[in-house]
């Protein structure tokens, strides 16, 4: 089991025909994903080819849904159309979006984020690096990648990862890789201040996956999701949960790379987020060279096997 | 992106958001111009630069405050000299403080009462938030600390707009008598309008006044916009002053390269936002001082790793250099190649950390440690921080 996606999901690209888009499809399908459609306003009919594989390109989602039965979109549009690729999607009816897309305004996912309220669709992103449930091939070969992230430092396992960051996910995967142990599914929702899929909706997921039995949260300075996940993890979660926290030496006002990472007030400092994970019974991750041993610890601690 | 109060004041008075009357001066031959375009005296004399805290700043000369009420115009006139070209620190601008180069001239306004009034991003709802306040011209924050009963907000529906009873609402909770509460109905909405329509990340007015004739009017602004919106508002960007802005992060933005200068002395060279936060973070857990924040993006090539190491080494206060890659999808090779041919491009007499992860990194160490160059290798984050912060030491 895996939590949102699965090797048999099929999933279509938005933007196949661009260099990054393209380029990321490519490496989806050597990975064994499924990927059954691009889609490219105005190049309707033809075809993206790779190595053998020859993906039909669409028009629109919602043709590409219909005549592939993909139920998930991997968003590669530049930022100032990511937003309507966003609401293509919903209008489609699929399962959910995955928006890649660094750098769309704060007003357009706004807005988008108004219409989705009810919809079907679920979001994750913008400016996000995707998510992969691993498979049981060579390098997790035969799995799902929607997005950029590396497959093969993956391993088919048990620890369900959620991070705001690309490279922090990559870090906390690759240790748990190294240990011999291995991830259910790894999420990035995105580094923005408004953006579809929170730590809590994943955390909640990984809750009731019984293919997961431990979580990485990983978050940032800024906002207050964070704390929100943990208190819920307090109240809900038996699993083991480990936790880091990156900003803690960011100084006030200044944006950190990351639309989102900018400290405003006391609330949304590393300090006052990572004294809200240990009143949570979240096991703190010093460094992030700390965050697989931090869930080795609390496995420990709760009695729990990790493989 | 943030822009100077006195632009940020001729928008609100594009939008119908009423402020004082008053002219800026970019050199010391417009002062008396500007002061002739002022009905008459009283006149507040305020220097313009990005930052909080002017009036109870001083400036480097000793010289006492960057905001002056002057009785007659010939006072104006000498603080307004006083204070160009001088430099002004605040709780803002950190000890270097900020070079005055414009002086905004402001007609003085009869106060009969304060309050506070911003418009911002709400992250919990992603919604606009108007947040207002009886309590102006003092730190907001600490109102919030202190009185949070005194603070008031209204989530606005994007897909609505602002509704009248959310307007009416805030008037009432400001205590605002009838003339004044028309007055502010269309102040607010017009701000709100003003927030939207230019894609600002944040405006503040603080404070917002009321006068004895009960006109309401904006006496302070504060405004910042979404930089990833500025693509779509050319007329915003023109407002960009390139003085306020720290010259290597000028530079580094012409490489996409995200830099922010900090005050420690190991500079960092990282891709992704959060790996870049979290490398200084474990430079001070191990004891040393991270120098800035750099973000080299996903890709890392050769051009943006020479560029990244020219900005870094601009930087006097730099004792070494901390590299962490992680390449996932690049090649770990194509990285230490880009790095090795970087170092022998500046020059680089600093101690070097390098730590590799990631796709093909076994030729990427071999590479670096074939290199001839006097770099340091270090296995993991932790591993390698500890090497440059004793390097440093």
């Amino acid at each position: 089991m895996s939590i949102l996606i699965s090797p048999e999901t099929k999933i279509m690209v938005q933007g196949i025909t661009g260099a990054f888009g393209g380029k990321h499809a490519q490496l989806s399908l050597d990975y064994g994903t499924q990927v059954v459609a691009g889609v490219t306003p105005g190049k309707g009919g033809q075809f993206f080819e790779h190595k053998g594989h020859k993906v039909p390109i669409f028009n629109t989602v919602a043709e590409a849904a219909k005549a592939t039965g993909a139920t998930v979109s991997a968003i590669f549009v530049p930022p100032p159309f990511a937003g309507d690729a966003i609401l293509e999607c919903v209008d489609a009816g699929l399962d959910l979006a995955v928006c890649i897309t660094e750098g769309i305004p704060i007003k357009d996912m706004i807005r988008v984020k108004r219409a989705m309220s009810g919809a079907k669709t679920r979001l994750i992103g913008p400016n996000c690096p995707g998510l992969v449930t691993p498979g049981t091939g060579e390098g997790s070969k035969g799995g799902c990648r929607i997005g950029i992230a590396p497959g093969y430092i993956h391993k088919k396992g048990h620890v369900g990862v959620v991070s705001r960051s690309g490279t922090l996910t990559y870090e906390a995967v690759f240790q748990i890789t190294s240990k011999g142990l291995g991830q259910s599914t790894s999420v990035g929702i995105g580094g923005d201040p408004v953006n579809g899929t929170s730590h809590l909706d994943v955390i909640k997921l990984f809750n009731a996956d019984p293919d997961t039995k431990g979580i990485i949260l990983i978050g940032e300075i800024g906002g207050s999701a964070e704390v929100e996940a943990a208190r819920w993890i307090k109240a809900n979660c038996k699993k083991p949960v480990a936790g880091f926290i990156a900003g803690a030496t960011a100084p006030a006002g200044r944006r950190m790379g990351h639309a989102g990472a900018i400290v405003g007030g006391v609330e949304d400092t590393a300090a006052a987020k990572i004294a809200v994970f240990k009143e949570c019974g979240i096991e703190v991750a010093a460094t992030p060279s700390d965050m697989a041993d931090a869930l080795l610890r609390a496995a420990k601690a709760k009695g729990v096997s990790l493989a | 992106m943030n822009i100077h109060e006195y632009q940020a004041k001729a928008l609100f008075e594009k939008f119908g958001v009423p402020v004082p009357k008053g002219v800026a001066a970019k050199s010391p031959a417009e002062f008396e111009s500007a002061l002739a375009q002022l009905p008459d005296a009283p006149v507040v004399v305020k220097s313009q630069i990005h930052a909080g805290g002017r009036g109870k700043g001083t400036f480097t000369d000793g010289f006492k405050g960057g905001v002056k009420f002057a009785k007659t115009k010939a006072d104006a006139l000498d603080y307004a000299k006083k204070m160009f070209n001088n430099t002004l620190v605040t709780i803002q601008t950190g000890p270097a403080g900020r070079k005055v180069q414009t002086v905004y001239f402001t007609q003085a306004s009869d106060i009969k009462k304060e309050y506070y009034l911003a418009i911002l991003l709400d992250r919990a709802s992603s919604k606009p938030v108007i947040v207002a306040s009886t309590e102006g011209g003092v730190d907001i924050e600490t109102v919030a600390h202190d009185t949070p009963e005194k603070i008031f907000k209204v989530l606005v529906d994007p897909a609505y707009g602002i509704a009248d009873f959310q307007v009416r609402e805030l008037i009432f909770k400001l205590g605002f008598n009838a003339a004044e509460g028309k007055n502010a109905a269309k102040l607010i909405r017009n701000l709100y309008t003003m927030f939207w329509e230019t894609d600002a990340a944040m405006v503040e007015v603080n404070p917002l006044i009321t006068t004895p004739t009960d006109q309401v009017l904006a006496l302070d602004a504060k405004v910042s916009f979404d930089d990833n919106a500025l693509f779509r508002h050319p007329e915003i960007v023109a407002l960009r002053d390139l003085n306020e802005e720290d010259s290597k992060e000028i530079e580094a933005s012409k490489y996409e390269l995200a830099y922010i200068a900090l005050d420690g002395n190991i500079a960092c060279l990282v891709n992704g936002a959060g790996l870049a936060m979290s490398t200084m973070d474990i430079i001070k857990h191990f004891g040393g001082n991270p120098a800035n924040f750099l973000d080299v993006g996903g890709g890392a090539s050769k051009e943006k790793v020479v560029a990244a190491f020219k900005i870094i080494l601009g930087d006097a206060n730099v004792k070494g250099i901390f590299v962490n890659i992680f390449g996932g999808i690049m090649d770990c090779n194509v990285i230490a190649e880009g790095i090795v041919e970087a170092v022998k491009e500046v020059g680089l007499k600093l101690p070097l950390v390098v730590r590799l992860e990631g796709n093909n990194v076994a030729a990427g160490k071999a590479t670096l440690a074939n290199s001839g160059l006097a770099l340091v290798s270090g296995d993991t984050m932790a591993d390698a921080a500890q090497k440059i912060v004793k390097l440093v030491a």
